[in-house]
């Protein structure tokens, strides 16, 4: 830990006000949570969770050569993207790592605009700065909120707002003019639920917040209820379940790696890609139900059913919509078939777990009927 | 009832001394969903982590206030671990000891000492 100060979102004093305990998070002093992290769960899960996920980074790059420049440190096919479309991607280095998990999308005419985490924030931005050529260039929009509404009732709650956003369907972006001010937003997320995320203007982002709060059906929801409802979503965490060591075919976001960019293989890690689709990775990323004791967090060992570890659970808990333990963690491709029997070692006991298939509950996206 | 700083609380019973964590712990972990207990027989020094409690996000040792066997662990808590929240220094006590030491308890902080601590927390 370095004594570096928290930064703070514009919607500190506002958690405050309505009580959060708050703790450093990615170099910000966020909210863990306000009523409680089981509550904010459930109500997410029933109703409307608000989050404030401005510590998160967001920049655009533009200029003629954005798609062309972007394209060579990720795995999917920006070019292709239509416009008011986003996509999930990757920042891959040089050796096929996952530097970041990011949202990229469309949603004017002005090339990109991009979401990434906001521990790696100033990596990623500095890694793009150093890297992007030609006519592509970053603009940080550190004058931006961001604010995400999920759960089966945001899309109500935002409606009410602004019709035509219940339009929109999952992965859908646009830019426009909401609660009077220049925002970008998505149908997207981080739970598993329907929802949104908004982009709004730093001076703006208390009264919005403030003015979606004021719907019974919306509570504010802290990183708690954040974390276990992305772990039941079966939604990988940067720095916890993939980081810089870990491929894409490990991580088992295989479904991030648009199958022109494969053929064409002209992004970074592009070999180490074609290796592992080819040969097996060495390791994948499964979701494991633990049967029985206590939850499995990260570090603790995963184990064959000779007591032999073969494996590390990389994010844990108890999942408040299962009432059962359930994990996530690297095994060899040996040990991640679905049902496949293993053992987790907590506080060096093993208990009984099982591979099973993420996520572990349903995710409810507002999906685009297929044409 | 005495506290250590840690945030157990220790009620003695002849030599008895009944353990479990303080309101404030209780508040401080949020939603218990999981505990677990010494069982009965079990020799523990004053400062041993002798259970463990886990909220939504982390587990957290429980330390012994004093030294002793374990007479019983609270099984009940297995299946209710939420009565740690509900009632703290009552039902959602964590384990019974045979204490090897009463004058330990003269190290520990009383209820006005306690409330004290936490004021500087």
């Amino acid at each position: 830990m370095t004594d570096t100060p928290l930064k703070t979102t514009p919607l500190n004093a506002a958690h405050r006000a309505l009580g959060a305990r708050m703790v450093g998070f990615g170099g910000y002093d966020m909210p863990v949570q306000y009523e409680g992290v089981l509550a904010e769960h459930r109500w997410t899960r029933e109703h409307a969770g608000l989050f404030d996920v401005s510590h998160m980074g967001q920049a655009r790059i533009a200029g003629a050569d954005a798609i062309a420049q972007f394209e060579r440190f990720v795995p999917g096919d920006y070019a292709a993207l239509k416009a008011g479309r986003q996509k999930y991607s990757l920042l891959l280095n040089a050796e096929g790592g996952i530097m970041d998990d990011l949202m990229a999308g469309k949603p004017d005419h002005d090339g990109l605009y991009v979401v990434v985490n906001a521990g790696n924030k100033d990596a990623d931005f500095a890694y793009l700065e150093a890297n992007l050529s030609g006519d592509a260039q970053l603009v940080v929009l550190s004058d931006r909120a961001l604010l995400a509404i999920q759960g089966p009732e945001a899309a109500e709650v935002m409606a009410a707002h602004e019709p035509v956003l219940a339009e929109m369907a999952f992965m859908d972006c646009a830019r426009l003019m909401l609660f009077g001010v220049d925002c970008f937003i998505s149908r997207s997320g981080y739970t598993g639920e329907d929802g949104y995320e908004i982009s709004v203007p730093n001076a703006d982002a208390e009264r919005i917040w403030n003015t979606l709060l004021e719907d019974a059906r919306v509570k504010p929801i802290g990183l708690g209820a954040r974390d276990s409802l992305r772990l039941e979503a079966g939604l990988p965490l940067h720095g916890h379940d993939i980081d810089a060591t870990t491929s894409p075919v490990e991580g088992a976001l295989t479904f991030a790696l648009s199958k022109s960019r494969k053929e064409a293989g002209d992004f970074n890690g592009a070999a180490r890609i074609a290796t592992e689709t080819a040969d097996g990775p060495p390791r994948v990323r499964v979701g494991l139900i633990v049967k029985e004791g206590a939850p499995a967090r990260e570090g603790a060992g995963i184990a064959d059913l000779e007591g032999t570890v073969i494996g590390t659970v990389t994010s844990g808990g108890p999942s408040p919509t299962l009432g059962r333990n359930i994990a996530m963690g690297y095994v060899p491709p040996s040990h991640a078939a679905l049902g496949t029997d293993l053992q987790v070692i907590v506080r060096g006991k093993p208990a009984a777990a099982e591979v099973v298939a993420m996520p572990f509950v349903a995710q409810r996206y507002h999906r685009k009927p297929k044409s | 009832m005495h506290f250590t700083k840690d945030h157990e609380w220790v009620r003695l019973d002849g030599d008895v001394a009944t353990v479990g964590i303080t309101k404030h712990a209780a508040d401080q972990l949020g939603d218990v969903v999981f505990v677990e207990t010494p069982e009965a027989g079990k020799t523990v020094a004053a400062k041993d982590s002798f259970a463990v409690v886990e909220s939504v996000k982390a587990a957290s040792d429980v330390y012994a206030p004093v030294s002793g066997e374990v007479i019983e662990g609270n099984v009940a808590l297995a299946t209710s671990p939420e009565t740690v929240n509900a009632d703290p220094e009552g039902e959602g006590w964590f384990a019974k000891l045979k204490v090897s030491d009463a004058s330990q308890l003269d190290t520990l902080m009383d209820r006005a000492a306690y409330d004290a601590f936490l004021a500087t927390l």
